[in-house]
This record gives C-alpha cells, structure tokens and sequence, in this order.
C-alpha cells in the first residue's frame, strides 16, 4: 500500500469569528493529480497555505509527507514545491540566474544545479533563452518555468495555485503535460484551477463551499453522483445549493 | 451608425507588436467578444478605444466619434471597467458608486433603473469597503460604476478573470439582460468556454485577430474532423497518440483528449489495444471554440 | 463644482480611513518638536558646572552660591587652575565652567565692572545656548541685586566661550528646519505617492475616461492636502512656541501666507513627481531622495550654509527649502516685514510657477 501523501482530520482555521475552513477531511495517495476546487472566498487558499506549513491550524490534524504541520514545518517546507499564478519568479532575473537562485533555496549543490538547470531548459526548449531576463518571456513559457522550478528539488509534493490562469489554451495543455509527467514520476499534485476542463484531468477533486468539502470522488463519480454532464455543472449546483 | 468601428489598428510597444492590423465593427445592441489569453492585445485594444492610448497606425470611431479627435466626448459616453479591479478599496461599495456617478455629473438614483438588477444583489453589502468584497461581487460592483452613468457603449475588460465559475456564470447572466436595454458591449476573456455567450466574437492571439464570426458559425466551418479518445491511463494515451505518425494534433480535453488524425479510428484503436490501453474510447467529437483556436494558433505560429 | 466637492471628500475619505498614515503625519512634528524641547530642558535641570575662582572673595562666593542655588546648576568641582579646565570637560559630565577672575570685588565696586568667563561645552550647541542664556540671566540677576545693595550702577560682564564649536547656529533653527521637513513630507511626498495610487490602482483610467478635466483630477487630489499640511504647520509653529518659547516677532499674518506659499511650492513639486514616475515606489524614493535627503542636509536646517563647499552653497540655492526657512527665520525672529523677504518670497513663487507649468504640460491625458 502507498503511503498517504496528504491526510488531514477535522482540519480547522478559525479568523476571529470567521471560519474559513471548517473540518475538512481527506487523504491524497501519492503520486496522485489532486483537484481542489471551491467558489473565491471558499477557503481554499486557507487550506492550501495551512498545509504548506504558513498557517497554523485551529484544531484539527493533518499530515503533509509523513509530518505533522504542527510541529514538523521544516521537515515539509523541505519536500514540498509551490507554484502560484501571481508570484513565482524574479522578472529581472535571467532564466539561469532564477534556477539557480532556487536551486539554491533548497540546497542543491553547485554540480547538481548545473545539471539540472540543463536539463530543464533543454526539456522546455529554452536553451537559446537561458540568458533572458524572465520579464521578457511570454507568460506561457514563465508559467512552465515556474513549474519545472517548483520540482527542481523533486518534491514529493507539489502545490498549484492557480496556475494556468489567463494562459492560452495550447500552453494550458502543455502546462498539463508537465503536470502529467510528474506525477508519473510519483509526484503528489495538489492544484486548484478556475477551468473545469482541468478538474477533469485529476484523478480525483474535492469541491469546497463555505469552508467545507462538500464534494470529493473522481470525476467520473462526481458526474454520476449529480447527474451532470461536465465539472461545470457539478460545481454550480454544489455552488449554487448553498444560495 | 455602427457604435464601434475599427480600421486597421497598428500598435508597437517597443519592439512587441501590440496589436498589428486589427479591423472590426460592433452592431446595435450587439454583445461582441474578444477571446485570447493574456498578452493577445486585447486590453491594448480596450485602452485604444476608451481614448487612453493613442493607436500608431489606424483609425477606430466609438458611435461615430473618432478616438483621437474627439476624445472628450467620447469618454462622457463610454462606460469603461478596465482589466484589474480598480475601485477605491478603503471606499464602501455605496461610496464608490456615489463617486462614479457624480465625477460622471449624475446621480445613482437617475439611472437606477440600468443598474437594479445587479446592485440588488452587492445591496446587502453597501456598508462594506470594496477591497473585502469576494472577487465576484468587485465586479459585480465594476460594472455597477461603470453602468451607472448610462453609457452608450461599454467597454468590459477580462471582467471574468480570476473569478470562480458560479459568478462568472452570473456576470454573463447579467451582460445577457443588459444587452435587452440594447447597450453595444465589447467584453474579452481569456475564458474559450465564454465565447459562446457572444453574439460574435474576434479571436485574438500575439496582436492579430484570426477569425472573426458567430461562434456557431466558427464552429460549423471547422472543417477537420475530431475524435474524443480516452482509456484509464491517460498519460500513456497522449504519448503513445503523440508518436502515432498519422496523428496530427493531441490535446487534453476534459475527460477526453482530442485528437486530429489521418489514421482510421478503428487502426488506431487496434494499435492502442495491443499497446496494453485499457477501457479505450473512441469517438467523434463536436468541434468548440477551443478547438478551432489553438487550430488557428498552431497556424499562426507556422505561418511567422 | 459639484463633482470637485465630491472629489475632494472622497479624497478625505483616503486621508482619514488611513489612520496609520495619519498619525505619522500628525505624530511625527509632535514628537520631533516634543522631543526636542524636552530634550533641552530636562538637560537644563542640575546641569554639573566647575568653578575655578581666582578671585575668592564675598562678591565672587555670592554669585557662585547665586548660581549654584538655582535648580539649573549643580557645582561639581572647583578647580585650581586654568590646566584643569579642559580635563574638566573631557571627563564629560561639566557642562560648563564658570572663571572669576582675579580681583573680582575690587572691579565690581571700584571701576564698577568686572568680567566673568563662562565656558561651555557646545559640542551640544543646543545645551550650550540654553546654559548660557540660563547663566546670563542668573548673573544678571545677582548684579541688579548688587546694584541695588550698593546704589551703583554695577555691571559683570560675562565673556562667553564656546569651546569645540565656535561657529554655533541658533537653536531656534530647528522649528522652522522641522516645520519645513513636515511640509515637503505630506505636500510632495503625499501628494506624489496619492497620484500615483490612482495610476497603480487603475482608477486613474477610469478618472481619464470619465469627463471630469485633468485640472480638476489634480484640484481635488491636492486640496485636502493643502488643508492638512496648513493645519499641520499651525501644530508645529504653536508647539514652537508654547514648548520651546520660539519667538514670532513679525507678523503672523505674513507668517501664515509664506507657510501657504511653501505648501503650493511642495505641492508642485509633488505633482511633477507624479507626473513623471507610474508607482509609488518610485515617487516615494524620488520624494525622499530628490526632495527630503536635500532638505535636511542642504537646506541649512541640519548645516550651516556658510559652512558648505561652494559648489553645494550653489546647489543650495535652488532648494525651496532653503528659501523657506530663510523667510521663517527673518519672520520669527528678526521680525521682518514682507519688504525684507520679498526675494526669497518672490523665489519660491516664481518656483512654484514653474513646477506647476511643467508638471501641467506633462500630464497626460492619455495613459502612454
């Protein structure tokens, strides 16, 4: 049996009066495309920075590659990866200066670094662009050097905000196959996304409301459950039941 | 009087072509959507017409009234919500929308009948400062500041950016009503799925515009076939389809990948089969928006 | 005009929903003169002072006991000869030292004065001052109960040295130095980094497309302002005043209109900084760079002009701020009359004229 990559119990965050996420449980076997979806304002940022060890909970538990978030921040901070649509990279650092500067984050060594930063320009073919400043980059090919970063310590989690947002469809799907190739290579992903379409690209999602888990099986399941055709209608009546 | 003409639109920040030969009109009442993601041009494009940039090359008129000559009186007609939200955040909604009204020389209560619907849904609210409103109701509150002066044309920049899909669906809802008081929008979204809500819609990508029409009607002329294909390792399914030499393209698509291919479906099938793929399905698919835009891109990017 | 008042309140909205910049903008001369003040006259009180009295008589132990009786001074030592005097200081805690030279009685009555040396360590030229005033007063005390005793016109003349720091600049410097820094701070800086705020926000697009006139948008952003800075002065010149007893001996009329000048001169300043720059990073480090770093060290508010290379006496000259506090200083405490500051007061206008001109041919009714 594998090891559970992410398990939570009753995980709480209460702010003053306010609780944004409200005893949420599930696991995320790993190595498994975790969808998590929820209306703005749901929750879900709330829950992902909890499990990234940024935010400590109110009560509950849970447990990010075999640590407790407690306790055990370091120990996660060290084998997780982290992407969001807003902040990645350093705009006014060249491709090679960003990995480098991640790479070394995380502690890589000087030959290691090296290695991988050929490795990954010439994986997203941007061996010609090494030496550009980021800014100068189309968004696509920033969003997937973000990625290839974020797993540049190989991390045996990665968490995903956001992250194809405002990208063109050919990039998004490109984006999705980095996504694809990691988690075969057992990479736990955890990502939250706007298009329905990706949800279907996870092996299972879980749909918040209000701070709560209203909805959590595979795509497939979930479409049957609510007799829907597409991710989209299954997340407006979930979204909607509660208006 | 078409309400939005544009001939010819050159703009270059640089050495990025912004936008190179744009040309298209809006019609009365007419709901016109530009589609793109990020950095197809289209805020440029916004910006150009509500008079804030001037175009290099080009001519563009808002209701008969051309962009740069008469800039004044096109800015007192134009209800504009550009790209990021920008209201007052430390203002409450009421506030801001008592602001917008008066700098615009008029009163919420002269045109509360343009924005009943959808103040009525952020009136619980009017208390609270726009910066801790959730995403959707900011431009629930956007677009009340940007109607609030009864504009003859609107401008909606990406108002659905960012926004989950419950009030993007919302926000539509009530673009669909507005369109009923016969008020011309030009709205963009880097959301492909939102085309379909347009009367007409121009596709955008890196400055140019590749098509122009109805979306049915873009979707009815793609003429290249398409087949939804799946199995229960999807991932082995894009790469084994990818090396296939009679498939041409293969892209995710919800549950199923689409894929465009010379080869015969049942060829394919019977080599997957024997590649190992298991629960494998095979059908035609229905061509949407999406399809035909990265078509169109990988066009694009062949013909540079 | 009804869309001007509009404009204007919703900027006080901005100011006053801000509490955090608002109680650094009205905190800060508070503290700033507070501190000053305060600073002084707790060093007043038992300042430790040596005597070296060569005269040793009943006139020169009467002064000395005069002097040492008031809550001001403490005697800390007496010493024997004038080769003790700057050990005295060295060691740090005299403040001054009080020498009665030989003699001291005899002058006094028979050629009817005599001399007194006061030296102070005016390394602290604030305290210096303020011990010497403090000094002068109580000598000139114990001469008129002297002269009282004796129905002679006696006088003691008090020669002051000031040790370390000949070159001492007047302490009331500093009221018109900080009333200036305040000024630049909230007219320019604020002024720069709210026009900027609209820019980085977006909503200065929709201002532009709106049909309010670029004039107006620029009206209604620094009209609050000009209120807040103008008040503020108003705090700073009656804490001066009350707490550090600076004089306004000119009138306060023409006072209050050069404060007004100055705000207009910042003011201007501030818009072309906004004009120029789209963040607010920037036009905060340019205010603070280009505007608040010039105004502290070259402005003759921390150093001395006089004192300058020449090629920054020249740069000086181009600082509002320099003219500022030339015209505060004439005003207060030389009581002079519009005539006598119509050059500085001419300068900053003209100034004043020019940034807004520039910063109106640079606003942009467009975004690019």
């Amino acid at each position: 049996m594998t090891q559970a990559a992410i398990t939570t119990t009753a995980l709480t965050k209460r702010f003053g009066n306010f609780i944004a996420t409200n005893a949420i449980s599930f696991d995320v076997a790993q190595g498994e495309i975790f969808g998590f979806l929820g209306a703005n304002g749901a929750g879900k940022t709330t829950a992902m920075r909890m499990l990234c060890g940024l935010l400590r909970p109110s009560s509950g538990e849970a447990r990010v590659a075999g640590f407790d978030i407690y306790t055990q921040t370091e120990q996660i901070k060290q084998r997780i990866g982290y992407m969001s649509q807003k902040f990645s990279l350093y705009e006014d650092l060249t491709v090679k200066e960003n990995i480098r500067f991640y790479g070394g984050i995380y502690g890589l060594s000087n030959s290691q670094i090296r290695e991988k930063t050929a490795d990954l320009l010439q994986r997203l073919s941007l061996e010609q662009e090494g030496n550009m400043l980021v800014r100068a980059l189309p968004l696509g090919w920033k969003q997937k050097l973000a990625f290839s970063i974020a797993v540049i310590h190989d991390p045996s989690i990665v968490f995903l905000d956001e992250p194809t947002g405002g990208v063109d469809p050919i990039t998004r799907r490109q984006f999705w196959d980095l996504i694809y190739e990691s988690a075969a290579k057992g990479v736990t992903i955890f990502v939250t996304t706007h298009y329905m379409d990706e949800a279907e690209y996870c092996n299972r999602i879980s749909i918040m409301v209000d701070g709560k888990i209203k909805a959590l099986d595979t795509p497939a399941a979930l479409k049957k459950q609510f007799g829907a055709d597409t991710m989209n209608e299954v997340f407006l009546q979930l979204a909607r039941a509660k208006s | 009087m078409e309400p939005i003409v544009v001939q010819n639109i050159f703009k270059q920040f640089g050495n990025v072509s912004a936008l190179h030969d744009i040309s298209f009109t809006v019609a009365p009442g007419e709901l016109f959507g530009l589609i793109g993601p990020d950095g197809a041009g289209k805020s440029t494009l916004f910006r150009i017409l509500a008079t804030l940039l001037l175009a290099d090359k080009g001519k563009a008129m808002v209701n008969g009234l051309d962009v740069v000559k008469d800039y004044r009186a096109i800015r007192r007609q134009v209800g504009y919500m550009p790209g990021k939200f920008s209201l007052y955040q430390d203002l409450t909604v009421e506030e801001n929308l008592h602001f917008f009204a008066t700098i615009f020389n008029t009163t919420i209560k002269e045109n509360y009948d343009l924005i009943r619907d959808i103040y009525e849904q952020i009136a619980p609210f009017k208390t609270r400062p726009a910066g801790k409103l959730s995403g959707g109701m900011k431009q629930k509150l956007a677009l009340c500041c940007a109607l609030v002066h009864k504009p003859s044309v609107l401008f909606l920049d990406e108002p659905t950016t960012g926004v989950d899909p419950v009030s993007r669906k919302e926000f539509w809802d009530m673009l669909q009503r507005l369109k009923e008081k016969n008020i011309p929008i030009l709205v963009s979204t880097p959301y492909m799925d939102e085309a379909t809500l347009c009367d007409r819609v121009a596709l955008m990508q890196n400055g140019a515009i590749m098509q122009i029409d109805t979306p049915s009607t873009i979707v009815s002329q793609f003429r290249t076939k398409i087949w939804a294909i799946k199995s229960n390792d999807m991932y082995r399914l894009i790469r084994d389809l990818r090396a296939h030499p009679e498939v041409q393209s293969c892209f995710a698509f919800g549950e199923f990948l689409h894929v465009t291919m010379t080869a015969d479906p049942e060829e394919v099938r019977s080599s997957l089969t024997t590649g190992g793929h298991t629960g494998l399905v095979i059908q035609p698919a229905n061509a949407g928006i999406e399809d035909v835009f990265m078509s169109l891109m990988q066009a694009q990017t062949q013909a540079v | 005009m009804k869309q001007f008042f509009e404009f204007v309140k919703k900027e006080c909205f901005h100011i006053f929903r801000d509490r955090r910049t608002l109680i650094i903008l009205f905190g800060m001369p508070v503290v700033l003169i507070v501190l000053f003040g305060f600073a002084i006259t707790n060093e007043i009180r038992h300042a430790r002072i040596a005597v070296l009295d060569y005269s040793q008589d009943a006139l020169s132990h009467g002064l000395v006991s005069k002097i040492t009786a008031s809550t001001y001074f403490d005697l800390a030592e007496n010493l024997r000869s004038e080769k003790e005097i700057l050990p005295a200081f060295k060691k740090g805690d005299i403040r001054m030292v009080i020498v009665i030279p030989n003699g001291f009685s005899r002058d006094f009555i028979r050629e009817r004065k005599a001399a007194i040396q006061l030296l102070t360590d005016a390394s602290d030229p604030n305290t210096a001052t303020t011990l010497i005033n403090y000094a002068n007063a109580i000598i000139g005390q114990y001469q008129q109960e002297q002269t009282h005793l004796q129905h002679l016109p006696l006088t003691i003349h008090p020669e002051v040295r000031m040790v370390y720091n000949p070159m001492l600049k007047s302490v009331f410097l500093f009221v018109p130095g900080v009333m200036t820094l305040i000024l630049m701070l909230v007219c320019a800086m604020m002024t720069s980094i709210t026009i900027t705020r609209e820019k980085e926000l977006g909503t200065m697009e929709i201002l532009l497309v709106s049909p309010l006139r670029p004039v107006l948008i620029i009206a209604g952003k620094v009209v609050p302002y000009v209120l807040l800075s103008f008040f503020i002065s108003i705090i700073i010149l009656c804490l001066g005043t009350w707490i550090f007893g600076m004089p306004v001996k000119g009138s306060i009329l023409l006072l209050l209109s050069a404060c007004g000048l100055f705000c207009l001169t910042a003011l201007s300043l501030g818009i072309l900084i906004s004009s120029l720059t789209n963040s607010q990073q920037t036009a905060m480090m340019i205010s603070m760079m280009g505007l608040l770093l010039p105004t502290i060290l070259l402005s003759g508010f921390v150093y001395p002009i006089e004192s300058m290379p020449v090629p920054l006496q020249i740069v000086s000259n181009i600082l509002p701020a320099k003219w500022f506090i030339i015209i505060l200083k004439d005003i207060m405490l030389k009581g002079s009359g519009l005539p006598q500051i119509a050059l500085p007061m001419g300068i900053l206008a003209g100034m004043t004229c020019f940034f807004l001109i520039v910063s109106l041919s640079k606003f942009k009714i467009r975004l690019s």
